[in-house]
C-alpha cells in the first residue's frame, strides 16, 4: 500500500485560512484535468475540449457578454443561497422558487401586456420584477412554514416544491397563461419590447440585470459582514447553542435565510423572463437553482464569492452549448462538470482542516 | 372490483421502486449515514439498466447493470463521506447532481428507444379471481422487493449483524470502542443501499415506463429518502409507505381516467404535495422524530480526529 499511495491525512492543529480560499481554485483545476481525461475518452482532442470550456467563451465582445449575461441567475440564486446555508438552513429549492418567481413575473407580464394597456413600460417593469421576487419568496415561506410549524424537514420540502413548482408552470402554459396564436405550444406570448430590461451593452444580449445583480452582490457583503442581523443568522449557523444563549431566535433565522434566499431566486426568475428568454416557457431554467447550490459553496457563502464562483458555473454552461455545436457532445455534459466541481470541491475541503503529509518509511 | 384489483396491481407496481430504494436507504441511515444522492444513483442506474437491457435484450442484465452502477456511485459517495469525512448532505447532493448531469449526458442518443413488455405474473396464482389480477401480476422484481424487506426486517431484528449496524448509527464511538470496523460497516451499508436504489432505477426504466427519458425518475429518490422518516426507520412501515405513495402516483391516472376535471398538471403534483403533507404530519411531533431516528445519522465519523 506505501507504493501504490505513499501520503497520509494528518490533522491540522488549527484549520487553515489559506485552504479555504485555495481549494476552490483546486477544485476548479482538477475538475479542467478529469475533464481532459473525459474528452480522450469520448475520443475527442482534450485541448479542443478544453478550448471550448476555457477560452471560445471569451472570444469577443458577444461571448463575454452572454458569459457575464449567464452568471445573473446563478449569481442571484447562490447569493441568497449562501445566506440560507450559512443559517444552517438547507434550501435546496432555488430551483423552484426561481420557476415561481418566473411564473408570476411571466403572469403579471401577460396581464400587462395586452394592446392599449395603461402602464407605462417602466412602471410594468417594475411590478413584474417586484411580483417575481415576490413569487419567490412566497415559495420558499411555504418552506419556512412547514419547518417553523411542523418540525418538516427542509430538504426534502423544499425539493418537493421545486417539483410542484415545474408542474404549476406547465399548467399555467398549458392552460391560463398560454398564447391564444401559440400554434398550440405550452408557452406564453412574446412580450413586447417595452417590458424588455433595458440592455447594458448594445449589440448585445447583456440587460441591466447584471449591474443590478452586482450591486446586490455588494449589499449582501455589507448585510452579512457588517449588519447585527447578518450576524445573528451566522451565529445560529455555527453555534447553534452559542445563539440561543445570546437571544437570537433561530426561528426568525429560518424565516429571514428562507425569505432572502426565495425573494433572490424570484428576482433571477423575474429577470430571466423579462430578459433573455422574453416568454414564459416551461423550460425557463437548465438547472440554475441546483447550479447555485455549487456556486455558493465555490464562492464560500460570501457574496463576492458568488459573483465569482457565477461566472465559473457560467463558463460551464456555455462550455457545454459550445461542446454541443463544435465537438458534436450532448450539451448535458455541463451537468457532469457541475458534479465533478463539487465533488472535487468537498474533497479538496478536506485540506482545510487536514494536511497532506508522506508516509513514513517503517 | 375488476377496477379495484387493477388498482391495487398498479399501486404495486409504482410502489416497487420506492420500496427498493427506501430499503436501502434505510440500512445506510441505520447505519448512521444520510445519502442524499437517492435521485442521482436512481437516474444512472435507470439509465445503465436501460442501456444494457436494449442492447442485451436481457432485463436481467439490465437490472445487474443498474444494480452496479448504483454501487460505484455509492462507492464514490462513501469515499468522500466517509474517507474524507465530508459533509454528508452537501456530498449526497453532488451525487444527486452528478448522477442527473451524467445520465442525461449518456442517455441522449437512447431517447425515444422503447423495450417491448415483459411477461410478468406468476403461473396459476395470476387466473385466481380477482387475487390474481391484484396481487399476482407483477414483474418477479416486486416479488424479490418483498422478499427483501422481510429479510431486512429478520436482519435487523434478529440478527448480531442487524444489532451491530443499529449501534453503529446510534453510537459509532462506542462501537469503535467495541472494536467494530465502523467505516467499513458503513461502506458495506452505503453499497448495499446503492445495489438497492440502483435496482430501483433500473425497474423504473426496464419494467414501469419502459423507455428512457431525461429526469426519469423525477423525484422517487427523494420520496424514498421521506419515506425511510414515514416509517421511522422501520422496513415494514417502508413496505407500507411504499404502497400509500404508489397509489398516490397512480391515483392521478384514475381520476384523469375518470373524467374528473382537473387539469393533468395538477393531478401530477399528488405524490409530491403527499410527501410534503406527510413529511409535515410525521415530524411535528419533535420528541417521536428524536426517539426513532438512529442517534448519529448524517454526522461524520473519524476514528483518528477527535
Amino acid at each position: 500500500m506505501h507504493k501504490l499511495w505513499p501520503w497520509k491525512l494528518e490533522l491540522r492543529g488549527t484549520p487553515s485560512r489559506a485552504m479555504t480560499y485555495w481549494s476552490p481554485l483546486i477544485a476548479i483545476v482538477l475538475t479542467m484535468l478529469l475533464g481532459a481525461l473525459l474528452f480522450i475518452a469520448l475520443g475527442k482532442d482534450p485541448l479542443a475540449g478544453l478550448k471550448v470550456f476555457l477560452i471560445d467563451p471569451f472570444n469577443g465582445k458577444r461571448a463575454i457578454s452572454e458569459l457575464l449575461l449567464k452568471s445573473v441567475p446563478l449569481i442571484l440564486c447562490a447569493l441568497g443561497l449562501a445566506v440560507c446555508f450559512r443559517a444552517n438552513i438547507w434550501n435546496i429549492g432555488a430551483e423552484g422558487q426561481f420557476t415561481v418567481g418566473a411564473l408570476f413575473s411571466g403572469a403579471m407580464l401577460v396581464f400587462l401586456d395586452v394592446p392599449g394597456h395603461a402602464i407605462p413600460g417602466g412602471l410594468g417593469l417594475l411590478l413584474m420584477v417586484l411580483v417575481g421576487i415576490v413569487g419567490g419568496a412566497f415559495w420558499a415561506s411555504i418552506t419556512a412554514l412547514l419547518r417553523d410549524r411542523f418540525n418538516a424537514n427542509e430538504i426534502l420540502v423544499s425539493l418537493m416544491l421545486t417539483y410542484v413548482a415545474q408542474l404549476l408552470l406547465m399548467y399555467a402554459v398549458n392552460g391560463p397563461l398560454k398564447d391564444p396564436n401559440g400554434m398550440n405550444f405550452p408557452q406564453s406570448k412574446v412580450f413586447s419590447d417595452e417590458f424588455m430590461l433595458p440592455m447594458l451593452l448594445s449589440g448585445t444580449r447583456l440587460h441591466i440585470g447584471f449591474a443590478v445583480t452586482l450591486v446586490l452582490a455588494v449589499l449582501m457583503t455589507v448585510f452579512m459582514t457588517r449588519s447585527f442581523r447578518g450576524f445573528s443568522l451566522m451565529v445560529g449557523g455555527v453555534a447553534p447553542h452559542a445563539a440561543r444563549y445570546a437571544g437570537f431566535s433561530s426561528r426568525s433565522a429560518l424565516w429571514v435565510s428562507l425569505l432572502i434566499s426565495g425573494g433572490f431566486a424570484g428576482l433571477a426568475g423575474a429577470f430571466e423572463i423579462a430578459g433573455p428568454i422574453g416568454q414564459l416557457l416551461p423550460s425557463v431554467s437548465p438547472g440554475y437553482g441546483f447550479a447555485a447550490i455549487i456556486v455558493a459553496f465555490i464562492g464560500r457563502l460570501h457574496p463576492v464569492g458568488a459573483v465569482l464562483g457565477g461566472l465559473v458555473m457560467s463558463l460551464l454552461y456555455l462550455g457545454g452549448e459550445l461542446a454541443q455545436s463544435r465537438l458534436g457532445l450532448p450539451s448535458a455534459i455541463t451537468g457532469v462538470f457541475q458534479g465533478m466541481l463539487l465533488f472535487l470541491l468537498l474533497a479538496s475541503d478536506t485540506l482545510i482542516n487536514y494536511r497532506l503529509r508522506r508516509k513514513v518509511r517503517i | 372490483m375488476e377496477q379495484f384489483a387493477s388498482l391495487i396491481a398498479a399501486s404495486i407496481n409504482a410502489g416497487t421502486p420506492l420500496l427498493l430504494a427506501a430499503l436501502g436507504l434505510l440500512i445506510n441511515e441505520r447505519a448512521g449515514v444520510l445519502n442524499l444522492g437517492a435521485e442521482g444513483m436512481m437516474l444512472v442506474a435507470a439509465i445503465a439498466g436501460f442501456a444494457v437491457g436494449y442492447s442485451t435484450h436481457s432485463p436481467m442484465l439490465g437490472f445487474l447493470a443498474g444494480a452496479l452502477s448504483g454501487v460505484l456511485m455509492a462507492a464514490l459517495f462513501s469515499w468522500l463521506a466517509l474517507v474524507l469525512a465530508t459533509n454528508q448532505v452537501a456530498t449526497g447532493l453532488a451525487l444527486s447532481i452528478f448522477g442527473a448531469g451524467l445520465s442525461a449526458f449518456l442517455g441522449q442518443s437512447l431517447v425515444g428507444l422503447g423495450l417491448p413488455a415483459q411477461t410478468m405474473g406468476i403461473p396459476l396464482l395470476k387466473d385466481i379471481p380477482f387475487f390474481g389480477p391484484a396481487l399476482f401480476q407483477q414483474h418477479w422484481m416486486s416479488y424479490l422487493a418483498l422478499l427483501l424487506c422481510g429479510a431486512i426486517a429478520w436482519f435487523i431484528y434478529r440478527t448480531r449483524a442487524g444489532l451491530v449496524l443499529r449501534a453503529i448509527g446510534e453510537s459509532p464511538e462506542s462501537a469503535h470502542a467495541l472494536g467494530y470496523p465502523v467505516r467499513w460497516i458503513r461502506f458495506a451499508a452505503l453499497l448495499f443501499g446503492g445495489a438497492c436504489c440502483g435496482l430501483a432505477g433500473a425497474y423504473l426504466s426496464l419494467v414501469y415506463t419502459p423507455m428512457w427519458v431525461e429526469g426519469l425518475v423525477s423525484g422517487r429518490g427523494w420520496i424514498a429518502l421521506a419515506l425511510t422518516a414515514f416509517a421511522t426507520w422501520r422496513p415494514l412501515r417502508v413496505l407500507l409507505g411504499a404502497l400509500l405513495f404508489g397509489g398516490v402516483t397512480i391515483l392521478q391516472f384514475y381520476l384523469q381516467g375518470m373524467g374528473v376535471n382537473i387539469p393533468s398538471q395538477v393531478l401530477s403534483m399528488a405524490p409530491y404535495v403527499a410527501t410534503i403533507v406527510v413529511l409535515a404530519l410525521i415530524s411535528r411531533n419533535p420528541d417521536w422524530i428524536r426517539l426513532n431516528m438512529p442517534a448519529s445519522l448524517g454526522k461524520p465519523f473519524k476514528p483518528d480526529a477527535s
